[in-house]
């Protein structure tokens, strides 16, 4: 049997005393220092009666089961919350109509239920004070919390325009907010899942296909014959309709292709693992088209029909022979020819599959460009058991008044560069916000929401630097997260289980919505981020942008236009339309036009051509581990969401630290022994603010080392995860930027173990 | 009638969605758990094989656990399901020795608890356990091995399968598909 032994922390109310930021004018605050002052909220002149009512409705409506989408990821899977008989919430599980999970959660949303227990949820707005030059957090009401963020952005506005404010989002509050900054004139919201996730892939795609793959990624594995996993490690990074078509592919015999150079579980369900040497794949990539088009294993008329640049392509690939390729990577040139035959075998059901967190070296876009060069060789895109054509539902939006148009843009903060990035890159935002002499776009004003940046962005000193530069940086938060303390005003947002938020209409093989009720009224003095959003603009004078009563008013008028209601929402939580056109795949022989400048398929791309990158992508070495140190590769657990879950008391339950993954050779040579802790330090001298423990173990090369991303908080107000495990956020200091997109490539860091005051975190706790 | 579940080494990932879906399922308090997840490694770097498990009581055919309760607290329900009666149980760990898939945890309200294969709240309602039912890669299969038509009865047939310790003549009734 397991033992999971409960950890108790000490629940320490600290005077803040920190002395890394003593210098700065923004001193970080652990949420423990509230100041002397601190009022509660009788002091409060918000009229309760109005928030109460919000949540009235609720009860008359209460039934055994309500409605929700899920928020402990991306994926948002829909499904039912569950009471018990003393009006708490016991479980969530998926609704069988919900595509995205067919009726199945995933251990992140069956433990969703943490994110509203969790004791230590941000409980109410908090406003920064500075009494004898030391920074702490007063409790506040709602209404004073909210007056000073209006006041504050109407006078830091009036100085800098209003485009000086950024959102930073990741999330369902992201469309609340981000409407009341478009009506305040600033177009500048972003979030890391671009630029520090998928959005290679997306760019990539663009550039070849004319389209992106979206999410839930179109990807058909449930009718696929073969799928190639290139360091997507499905199954521990718990994409829900993912791995249940994986499933599904391997009950149906499928021939799975893993290239990883840590034995993942997804390499383990594999017919071929290829145990590539890190930072290679593109020599992989390339040397496979070189096998399939000398061979003739193409897809000769899908190419010929759909394809340019194929000639130029041909040429370009000689050279990159599995003889060559294996120099570089350390496959074998007969496993690469073998792997190749397998897809050529399996196409036109066969995926390339592009992954999602793709910003490892920087020139990744390019990596993507051949991933998705080798689906087209292979006649993949567009057909059954390759890549379907997703639809999504029409749902109007409510009608509001236009947006003010803005002075100048968010590209203008990265001006000249990364121009090929299809959404807002938000490391461009954050370089933009410190000042430099030749600057006309920067940034005064942050709001942050549902992400925990410095976990999220790498190069936490850069963030740390923009942050320092900022008049006002608001963070809206469930948790305590690092971020917090570096805030000005803090909003507790309610967890998802305690709210409406907006439809969920994401494009599927079948167009649906899905629908969040809140289950619960919101604990402690939090409120939902749409009511924030609203109540804010309303101080703005901004109002005429939120005409609607509440959200229930919202949805209704949105749903009662596509022959819905709120009413049947509540009784079914998702609905499903068919589709508009019967064009999930393409018809044999069909005329397809691309949305690329040549109308076809770019093998040759003239996107990348007209902005100066290679038109077809080339290998480029990346720099090796120095001796004595390993290669930082990180990575998903199938029970955690980035850093946003390491507090959650479900999920801690099932992991409360990281570990990091040593090969037995590296392990005997440093004298390294199961279980025990050590510190990293990376290639910059930067040493971790916590201790891991190793776990030895074949799994991984030994010129790399593994941990799961998410963990090490600093913040000893998570009482759970503070101090748990390696922050690898932190040792990410060296980036390798994207060009063509800004990407920021964080696979390039190298670590040492290092023994000296390892007994940090957990360990040090009993 | 004979209960019994097979999990598919081959499909299962390992992602524990199992042990939190019975926790909030059967109430188990934070800290315990009624299943959980094994995963073993052999073989030496790039030649290497993973088994993922999850784990449950056995509910076996001869259990030591119902032989050695001195109260009558463990017992053997319907379909062969073994249970545990909280009201009967003194607590007194002798099953929890007994047992060789180390299945039972003494609960913190005084008396011993295990796996049910959620019995009274979802089988007696025609629903699967929840751990089976919540499985995303689906490779849990549970029905009456008497029923030639139950899931679990199909996949035994089509499939190569072992159980735990059968040298320790329990007759579990866990089948893992490898």
């Amino acid at each position: 049997m397991i033992s999971h032994i409960a950890s108790i922390c000490s629940f320490l109310i600290e005077i803040n005393n920190t002395v890394d930021m003593t210098t700065t004018r923004r001193q970080f605050i652990k949420l423990g220092a509230l100041s002397a002052g601190s009022v509660t909220l009788a002091g409060s002149s918000f009229n309760w009666t109005t928030a109460s009512s919000l949540f009235e409705n609720q009860k008359s409506v209460a039934s055994d089961r309500t409605p929700t989408y899920c928020e402990v990821c991306f994926w948002q899977c829909a499904g039912w919350v569950y009471k018990d008989e003393n009006g708490e919430i016991q479980k969530i599980i998926g609704n069988d109509d919900d595509p995205h999970c067919n009726g199945r959660f995933c251990p992140r949303g069956t433990g969703g239920v943490g994110q509203y227990s969790d004791t230590d949820r941000l409980k109410t707005p908090m406003i920064r004070t500075r009494t004898d030059g030391v920074d702490s957090f007063r409790e506040v009401g709602w209404d004073e919390a909210l007056d000073y963020i209006a006041d504050r952005m109407k006078e830091i506005s009036s100085k800098y325009g209003p485009e000086c404010v950024a959102l930073f989002t990741h999330g369902s509050g992201g469309s609340h907010f981000g409407q009341m900054l478009k009506a305040f004139g600033s177009q500048s919201v972003t979030a890391p899942s671009f630029a520090q996730c998928r959005g290679p892939r997306e760019v990539g795609f663009l550039t070849t296909f004319g389209d992106i793959i979206y999410s839930p990624e179109r990807t058909d594995i449930r009718d696929t014959r073969c799928l190639v996993l290139i360091g997507s490690h499905i199954g521990e990074n718990m994409h829900n309709g993912q791995i249940q078509e994986m499933s599904d592919a391997i009950d149906k015999g499928a021939t799975i292709i893993t290239v990883d150079p840590r034995f993942s579980t997804a390499a383990s369900k594999s017919k071929y693992w290829l145990p590539i040497k890190p930072s290679t794949d593109m020599a992989l990539l390339l040397s496979w088209m070189n096998v399939l088009i000398e061979n003739g294993w193409y897809d000769k008329d899908y190419i010929a029909r759909y394809a340019h640049g194929f000639e130029e392509l041909k040429e370009h690939v000689k050279k990159y022979t599995p003889e060559w390729a294996y120099g570089i990577t350390t496959i074998d040139p007969n496993i690469i020819r073998r792997t190749a035959k397998e897809m050529f075998d399996a196409s036109p059901a066969v995926i390339i599959h592009p992954g999602r967190h793709v910003t490892w070296y920087g020139d990744d876009t390019q990596r993507l460009r051949a991933v998705a060069i080798l689906n087209a060789l292979l006649g993949s895109w567009g057909r059954r058991g390759g890549f379907y054509n997703p639809e999504k539902a029409k749902v109007p939006e409510f009608p509001v008044p236009a947006f003010p148009i803005p002075k100048h843009l968010p590209t203008e903060a990265y001006k000249g560069k990364y121009k090929l990035a299809n959404e807002v890159v938000s490391n461009g935002i954050c370089d933009a916000t410190i000042p430099t002499p030749d600057k006309n776009c920067s940034y005064k004003i942050w709001i942050v929401n549902g992400t925990n940046l410095l976990a999220a962005l790498p190069d936490q000193e850069q963030t740390k630097r923009a942050i320092e530069a900022l008049e006002l940086l608001v963070v809206v938060d469930t948790m305590p997260a690092e971020i917090t303390g570096f805030a000005d005003v803090i909003l507790p947002e309610c967890s998802y289980l305690e709210r409406y938020d907006m439809l969920r209409k994401s494009p599927h093989r079948e167009p649906n919505i899905a629908i969040r009720v809140p289950a619960v009224s919101p604990k402690y003095n939090s409120m939902p981020a749409d009511w924030m959003a609203k109540k804010l603009a309303e101080k703005l004078g901004l109002g005429a942008w939120f005409p609607w009563k509440d959200m229930e008013e919202h949805l209704d008028w949105q749903l009662k236009e596509i022959g819905s209601s709120l009413e049947e929402m509540k009784r079914i939580g998702v609905k499903k339309f068919p589709r508009m056109h019967d064009n999930l795949y393409f018809a044999p022989g069909e005329d397809v036009t691309f949305n690329t400048n040549t109308g076809k398929i770019e093998l040759y791309s003239t996107d990348m051509e007209a902005e100066g990158f290679d038109p077809m992508p080339v290998y480029t070495a990346h720099e090796e581990p120095p001796e004595g140190f390993y290669r930082l590769i990180y990575g998903r657990a199938p029970m955690h969401t980035f850093s946003r879950t390491a507090n959650n008391p479900n999920l801690t339950d099932l992991m409360d630290e990281n570990t990091l993954w040593v090969n037995p050779k590296v392990a005997k040579i440093w004298g390294l022994k199961a279980g025990q802790y050590v510190k990293l330090k990376n290639q910059d001298e930067k040493t971790s603010s916590f201790s891991i423990k190793v776990r030895i173990t074949e799994r991984i090369r030994w010129d790399s080392v593994y941990m799961v991303h998410g963990f090490g908080h600093n913040n000893k107000k998570l009482s759970r995860a503070y101090g748990r495990g390696i922050n690898d956020t932190e040792l990410i200091t060296r980036v390798k930027v994207d060009p063509v997109m800004g990407g920021t490539g964080m696979r390039g860091n190298f670590v040492t173990f290092v023994f000296e005051n390892e007994k940090a975190g957990k360990e040090a706790e009993s | 009638m004979r209960y019994a579940m097979a999990v598919d080494t081959k499909k299962c990932v390992g992602c524990s969605d199992c042990v939190v879906a019975c926790q909030t399922e059967n109430k188990v308090p934070i800290g315990y758990c009624r299943d959980w997840v094994v995963e073993v490694t052999d073989g030496t770097y790039p030649q290497l094989e993973i088994e993922i498990r999850s784990e449950r009581c056995n509910h076996c055919d001869n259990s030591p656990c119902v032989r050695c309760c001195p109260t009558g607290a463990s017992h053997y329900a319907e379909g062969g399901i073994v249970l545990v009666t909280p009201e009967k149980c003194i607590g007194c760990g002798a099953c929890i020795a007994s047992c060789p898939y180390d299945a039972r945890y003494p609960h913190p309200d005084g008396y011993v608890d295990k796996c049910t294969f959620c019995l009274e709240n979802r089988v007696k309602k025609g629903l699967d356990p929840a751990c089976v039912s919540v499985c995303p890669t689906k490779c849990m299969y549970f029905g009456d091995l008497d029923d030639p038509n139950s899931p679990v009865s199909i996949v035994l047939k089509k499939r190569k399968w072992k159980t735990l310790i059968p040298e320790a003549g329990t007759m579990p009734q866990l089948y893992f598909l490898i």
